[in-house]
């Protein structure tokens, strides 16, 4: 049978939701407070699904090692502590968390083969999250 | 369609180990998780169950008779259990988070009548879970 398996991950970082594209009036009314000039920062939660068969032989779908070395050292080390307007990933983008999760989500597609990348989930704060599941998501 | 989540809780040991494994192997497969003695985890289940809303009661299922399934299938034969030594699914099947979404899976969904089972979940800790939604490992369900 085939299994989903989740992990959680956290990260802190900073960042300022602001557009180059439109005026000081028209930031100051998308985005309001978030786009302070200074930023502000924020506890991310990722959760990382990834989905497959589960092996015969060790009952798992993926080795949590080989997923945990992976989330941290090509998500967490990237991120973490870090303004992401300065991250490569946000260079011509706005590092709003829909934002985010895309970026986190191509990261893991490109690089993770030890298992099929089912979704990225990420928490911004308690009352608000993001999933991505690629172009053909459901 | 309504979906509707019950949640339970248990607490039991495992270990992991594959016999067909060398000890170096199971070592560097399994981890610390490979310790004969067991450790142990708190569980949390999520069931999920989907149908009509019946006109009559308002309900999707009787939240009684799926608690009563869930306590008789599952928190009785799994809590403060050693899960390798005392289901019998795992006498022959390493007991991972993975495998015990299925074992689960296979036990409610031939006792659920009323509801159709959609999704169980398992929670071996808050930042690892397990989902099952009875395909096979081609996407089929």
């Amino acid at each position: 049978m085939k299994a989903h398996l989740t992990r959680r991950y956290m990260f802190s970082a900073s960042h300022r939701l602001h557009s180059d594209e439109m005026s000081e009036e028209e930031n100051r009314a998308t985005y309001g407070k978030c786009d302070n000039p200074y930023g502000h920062g924020h506890n991310y939660m990722v959760e990382i699904t990834v989905s497959g068969p589960v092996d015969s032989q060790t009952g798992m779908v993926c080795d949590l090692i080989d997923l945990d070395g992976f989330a941290h050292t090509q998500v967490l080390e990237r991120f973490d502590h870090q303004n992401l307007n300065l991250c490569p990933e946000f260079v011509n983008q706005v590092p709003t968390t829909e934002n985010l999760c895309i970026a986190i989500y191509e990261i893991v597609k490109r690089g993770f083969k030890k298992a099929h990348l089912e979704r990225i989930r990420v928490e911004e704060t308690m009352m608000n999250s993001f999933e991505y599941s690629g172009e053909s998501g459901r | 369609m309504v979906y509707l989540t019950r949640k339970a809780e248990f607490s039991a040991s495992h270990f992991y180990h594959n016999p067909e494994f060398t000890p170096e192997e199971n070592q560097r497969v399994f981890g610390k998780c490979n310790n004969p003695n067991g450790h142990g985890h708190n569980y949390t289940l999520e069931v999920t169950v989907k149908g009509a809303v019946d006109p009559k009661s308002g309900f999707v299922v009787d939240l009684k008779r799926l608690k009563d399934v869930m306590s008789r299938e599952v928190l009785d034969a799994f809590d403060h259990r050693f899960l390798n030594k005392e289901v019998p699914e795992f006498l022959t099947t390493i007991p991972t988070t993975e495998n015990l979404a299925i074992v689960i899976w296979q036990r409610l969904a031939p006792k659920l009548k009323a509801a159709q089972l959609h999704r169980v979940r398992v929670y071996e800790t808050p930042e690892l879970f397990v989902d099952v939604y009875g395909e096979d490992a081609h996407g089929e369900a």
